[in-house]
């Protein structure tokens, strides 16, 4: 069996899947960084599979957006770490339950 | 001397009457109001010998300041330099220094003694205002700030009732003048298009000759307008019928007596006419203006007989001289009437002062039938006041003398109705003085204490006046008669000068027999008969007249008042029925419930429901993102 196009396609779509449902439902900020950066490979992953099996894969469009992808998601993580240790220092939680002070009493 | 420094000389009695005004120590306030003073009157002396050095028909030097613009028209505040000016000013800051330095030592013991130089100065300030004023409005606002000064001044012993009413009474009665004077002004500026007496392009008041041609009122508008200014004249001189104010203003302390009803306040009415004199020549009221101030004369020589106060005898005398003022304004022009106001001016502060000292030394004591035996504890106060005595008296060779004799002169010359009235009037002048010496100075002290002889600060400006008293008619007979218009010296008679001298002698010898080794005080008076005491009834016939018509008209404008306030209350009840209307259903019901409240509470309402979302669980927020970019995908695909 030869994977063909499809099967990254239906690896890709679980993987966001994933990403996106623990985006929805973790609690800890951590956790749902870590979502985020699967929901972004899943998106690299599709980028790279359509390169693959496109029509011109000697042009390198592929790689190219994932490495800009990749570049952009270390620095998102990078602030968004801050940004969770910033929390975590002013709330000693990462709890983003917890995180609710903008919310109207 | 520019014509600039002129304003300086009203300036420094006004900036010291602002100075004193925040001191409390009355010593140095005297000083200051004083040292003011002085300065003036050497300034003032300064423009006097330049005004001398002009002919009585040079052009007058000029120094205007513009005030208002309207229009095309300006109006003035202005000074004037000539001998009418130079004369009157140098006489005003002459006697008012020598006043002024007595009051510090008649008012040593005042604890007011600063608020008092404060009121003095503002006076001075307002009546040399008034004598070198080129414009009436200027003019006009002086002679009011004198007003207001007289008023406090008379007034300035506030905790006895009689000095506050007679204040009142001063302010009240100049006023009735001064309303006319004012409609003058304005008549004046209606006619001739300008306030200043005199201006660089000789359209002054004062020189415009063809105010005949003009009408009002049915009159040519020169016979009006100096017929209104002589109201106001009327008022500030204490002429008849408006002279009932100034022998009352006698409550106020003596050096405000001798200042006021002698030298300045009331011969500033006399210095109006002189001062509007081509107007009053032109308008033909000098006749009424002789009339007026002989009738005055005579009339109130007649009360001065029937007094007992010592100031009120002096204040009737001044009245009477005043009216021979107007008489020989009326009768021979500017130099007469202005030759008998200067010499009056220093004879009659001297009786004044003269009488603040024996007040002084008779320990507040002013009924002359207490007095008697002064001369001998008041040696220099009793030469003083004697001195001043004959000048008023016209004793032949004192200053009076001169000046009335140019004043019997021009009435015999001009008016003989008139002359015969002055001449009975001036005998009854020495009749009367001679009664209030007889009274004062020779035989035994009718008081309860001894009397003594007065401070030297007190003595000396007295003996300083009686020089000018006896000597400054001589000495400035000619000058002034030459140097102020008509100019020419009236002719005179033998009858006039036989007349003169016989009056004068013969009053005293009147009064001589009539009251020598007469029991003084005790026994009644030969001439002290009741109409001369009560006045002539003048107060009590105002009262009766004026007094009830005031009353009456009292009692219509209550009525009406009331009428209005029913009125007012009707209309204030109706607007505040139809206001509860519009307040109840417009404004409450369906502005504030329905519009205004209504409105807030939606939209309370509403932003709480779209709050509900916001509710700070992040995740929840992811939800709804996703929730969203699944909507916008499908209608995205949808719309494809």
């Amino acid at each position: 069996m030869t994977l063909a196009l499809h099967h990254y396609l239906i690896l890709a779509a679980v993987l966001f899947c994933i990403g996106l449902l623990g985006a929805f439902s973790r609690r800890n900020a951590v956790v749902v960084l870590f979502s985020v950066e699967i929901m972004l490979n899943a998106a690299n992953l599709n980028f790279i599979a359509f390169w693959r099996f496109g029509a011109n894969p000697e042009l390198l469009h592929g790689p190219l957006f994932t490495l800009f992808t990749i570049a952009v998601a270390a620095a998102e993580v990078a602030v968004g770490l801050a940004l969770v240790i910033a929390v975590y220092r002013h709330f000693r939680s990462v709890d983003l339950e917890s995180l609710d002070t903008l919310k109207e009493e | 001397m520019t014509t600039e420094k002129l304003a300086l000389i009203p300036l420094l009695p006004l900036l010291a009457a602002a100075v004193t005004s925040f001191m409390r120590d009355g010593k140095r306030a005297s000083i200051v109001a004083i040292a003011a003073l002085l300065v003036s009157c050497v300034l003032s002396l300064i423009a006097f010998n330049e005004a001398w050095g002009m002919a009585a028909d040079d052009k007058p030097k000029l120094f205007t300041i513009p005030w208002l613009a309207i229009g095309g028209t300006a109006i003035n505040f202005g000074f004037v330099l000539n001998p009418l000016t130079g004369a009157m000013v140098a006489m005003v800051t002459f006697v008012g220094s020598l006043i002024f330095i007595y009051s510090a030592g008649y008012m040593s013991h005042d604890k007011r003694m600063a608020r008092f130089f404060c009121y003095l100065s503002l006076f001075a300030a307002g009546m040399l205002g008034v004598v070198l004023a080129n414009s009436l409005i200027l003019f006009f606002m002086c002679w009011e700030v004198v007003g207001v000064a007289s008023y406090l001044l008379i007034s300035f012993w506030n905790h006895k009732p009689e000095a506050a009413a007679a204040g009142k009474k001063a302010f009240i009665v100049t006023r009735i003048g001064d309303m006319g004077f004012f409609i003058g002004i304005l008549l004046a500026f209606k006619v001739t298009g300008t306030l200043d007496f005199y201006t660089e392009a000789e359209n002054g008041i004062l020189q415009q000759d063809d105010l005949n041609s003009q009408m009002a009122f049915g009159f040519s508008a020169a016979t009006v307008i100096s017929f209104l200014l002589f109201v106001g004249a009327v008022g500030k001189s204490g002429q008849i019928p408006l002279h009932v104010w100034l022998p009352d203003a006698m409550e106020g302390p003596t050096p405000v007596s001798a200042l006021i009803h002698a030298a300045t306040m009331v011969a500033a009415g006399v210095f109006l006419v002189a001062r509007t004199f081509p107007l009053f020549e032109a308008g033909g009221m000098l006749p009424l203006a002789a009339w007026v101030g002989a009738i005055t004369a005579l009339v109130a020589a007649f009360i001065a007989l029937g007094q007992y106060d010592l100031k009120r005898i002096l204040a009737y005398s001044t009245v009477s001289q005043l009216g021979l003022m107007m008489v020989g304004i009326g009768v021979a022009g500017v130099s007469v009437g202005m030759f008998h106001l200067l010499t009056h001016a220093f004879f009659k502060a001297l009786l004044f002062l003269g009488a603040g000292s024996i007040i002084h030394g008779c320990h507040d004591e002013q009924d002359i039938r207490k007095m008697g035996g002064l001369a001998k504890p008041m040696p220099l106060t009793t030469i003083a006041y004697l001195c001043g005595t004959l000048a008023l008296v016209a004793f032949p060779f004192t200053s009076g003398f001169f000046s009335k004799d140019e004043i019997l002169a021009g009435a015999w010359a001009n008016n003989q109705p008139v002359f015969w009235v002055a001449a009975l009037a001036s005998l009854l002048t020495a009749v009367y003085m001679t009664r209030q010496c007889m009274y004062v100075f020779p035989g035994t002290h009718r008081g309860e204490h001894a009397p003594h002889e007065s401070p030297k600060i007190m003595t000396v400006p007295l003996l300083i006046l009686s020089v000018f008293a006896l000597g400054l008619g001589a000495l400035a007979r000619g000058s002034l008669l030459d140097k102020l218009p008509p100019g020419n010296a009236v002719k005179h008679e033998t009858i006039v000068i036989a007349v003169s001298i016989a009056v004068a002698l013969g009053g005293i010898a009147l009064g001589f027999l009539i009251y020598r080794g007469r029991a003084l005080g005790q026994a009644a008076d030969p001439l002290a008969l009741k109409p001369f005491q009560r006045k002539f009834w003048f107060d009590e016939i105002y009262e009766a007249t004026v007094g009830r018509l005031w009353t009456l008209f009292t009692i219509i404008s209550e009525q009406l008042n009331a009428l209005l306030l029913f009125i007012r209350d009707l209309a204030v009840e109706v607007a505040s029925r139809i206001g509860t209307v519009f307040a109840i259903g417009g404004d409450r019901k369906l502005i504030d419930s329905l519009a205004f409240d209504g409105m807030c509470a939606r939209l309370r309402c509403a932003g709480r429901t779209v709050t509900r979302p916001q509710n700070g669980f992040l995740p929840g927020y992811l939800r709804l993102i996703a929730l969203g970019a699944v909507l916008l995908t499908a209608l995205v695909l949808w719309a494809k």
